[in-house]
């Protein structure tokens, strides 16, 4: 089964290398979106170190939100998911390698680039590596709830937009105690429960989301 | 043995069919006609466990056509060919069989390619091959393949007379093997030494 999954984390990497556009627009929109707000609400540090961490998350959710509807969308389009229902192995297994991909392009990446961008909201240094360390949790969390979402809007008519409405809600325990770490450790607290609850909700959606997207796209495929 | 009973399938408001029955043995072939929209390719999704039956059963050596251990013995290639554009043929071919859990090395893939006669486009990306070429890298796994069901899907189509044949004589083989093959077709098939047992869909 591991050899099952690391052949599909490699196909996705190369299917996503080729497609090397559709990546860095993702990231680009992070990037500039995160960009904006020093802009627009002027050089106050107080106010800025104060909506760093709101800000960071709720671009990093819009741009994990621009990239997952390709995650089964293309392979139900030219018949590979077909295959991949009827391969002799755990689909769920095929799913958490295709989740993984997808968290490797779209979420690490958001993780990395966070603590440059926390500059321009003046963070202290090890806010930005508070920061780094919540997304590095936080982003798989979008990833395997995404993919739920996804799997449930394949084939639908205007599935990018009933995608968000379904998924957007359920990020939101990721983006409280997400942005919470930050926020706790800037005003002095320790952020170890918040990163905890993080790793509570990482374990436990990388154990049932694999499965009920699984599930989904067998109802999806009928 | 594949044994389909009292099979009914629905899409949407329409029944497609109903009470559809017939026994497959080793070395047979099974030729599901009808025109378009009768049903044929939702017949074969059916067998394959893909949808499941309104009602009816389909069963493979006696027990539930289903879970893992049917599909191992499953080979399904469908109406779209399931290339990915972006990857070479010899990417395709070789995740293809990494799928169905019948791992290629390289030699034996690039050996398949040549067969189809893909010889010196096997690094191309898919996207530059014409829609019988990519129809061949799909087709590539039936020369390869262990599965003794096969399942498959209007394969003629877009291919050209030589790769006609060449099928054609796979199938022969396979089937002289003990294998199986239910398959839709509009062109006129010729399996040497095998006389086709037809389901006629209205």
């Amino acid at each position: 089964m591991g050899k099952l999954i690391a052949t599909v984390i490699r196909r996705d990497l190369l299917l996503a290398y080729r497609r090397r556009a559709d990546v860095l627009t993702t990231l680009f929109f992070f990037v500039i979106v995160v960009s904006l707000f020093p802009l627009g609400v002027g050089p106050e540090m107080k106010t800025l170190r104060l909506i760093a961490p709101g800000v960071v998350w709720v671009a990093a959710l819009l741009a994990s939100m621009l990239s997952l509807h390709r995650l089964f969308a293309a392979d139900y389009q030219d018949g590979t998911l077909e295959q991949m229902l009827l391969a002799p192995q755990s689909l769920a297994a095929i799913v958490l390698g295709k989740i993984v991909a997808h968290w490797m392009v779209s979420g690490l990446p958001l993780a990395l680039m966070a603590p440059l961008l926390g500059l321009q909201f003046d963070l202290p240094p090890a806010a930005l590596g508070v920061l780094f360390l919540a997304l590095l949790l936080g982003t798989p969390v979008l990833s395997l709830i995404g993919a739920i979402g996804a799997a449930l809007t394949l084939g639908l008519r205007g599935g990018g937009v009933l995608l968000s409405l379904l998924v957007l809600p359920l990020y939101i325990p990721a983006l409280i105690f997400g942005a919470g770490a930050v926020e706790a450790y800037v005003v002095g607290v320790s952020p170890e429960g918040h990163l905890s609850l993080l790793g509570a909700l990482l374990i436990f959606s990388g154990l049932a989301a694999p499965w009920v997207t699984a599930l989904a796209l067998r109802i999806a495929m009928e | 043995m594949l044994e389909a009973a009292h099979l009914t399938c629905q899409r949407g408001e329409r029944t497609l069919f109903t009470g559809l029955s017939f026994t497959l043995s080793a070395g047979e072939l099974l030729q599901v006609a009808g025109p378009n929209g009768s049903g044929k390719t939702s017949l074969l999704k059916l067998l394959c466990g893909l949808t499941p039956p309104l009602e009816g059963t389909i069963s493979w050596q006696g027990a539930l056509a289903r879970g893992e251990d049917f599909r191992r013995n499953l080979l399904y290639i469908g109406h779209q060919n399931a290339v990915k554009e972006d990857l070479s043929a010899l990417e395709n071919l070789r995740i293809a069989t990494d799928f169905a859990g019948e791992p290629l090395s390289d030699a034996q893939a690039l050996a398949a390619l040549a067969r189809m006669d893909l010889a010196g486009r096997e690094h191309l990306p898919a996207k530059v091959l014409s829609q019988g070429q990519k129809r061949r890298v799909t087709l590539a796994r039936l020369l390869v393949s262990r599965a003794p069901l096969w399942v498959l899907d209007e394969p003629l189509t877009a291919l050209d007379v030589r790769a006609v044949e060449l099928i054609q004589l796979r199938l022969a083989e396979h089937l002289a093997q003990q294998g199986m093959v239910v398959l839709t077709t509009h062109q006129p098939l010729q399996v040497p030494g095998v006389t086709p047992r037809r389901i006629e869909l209205s």
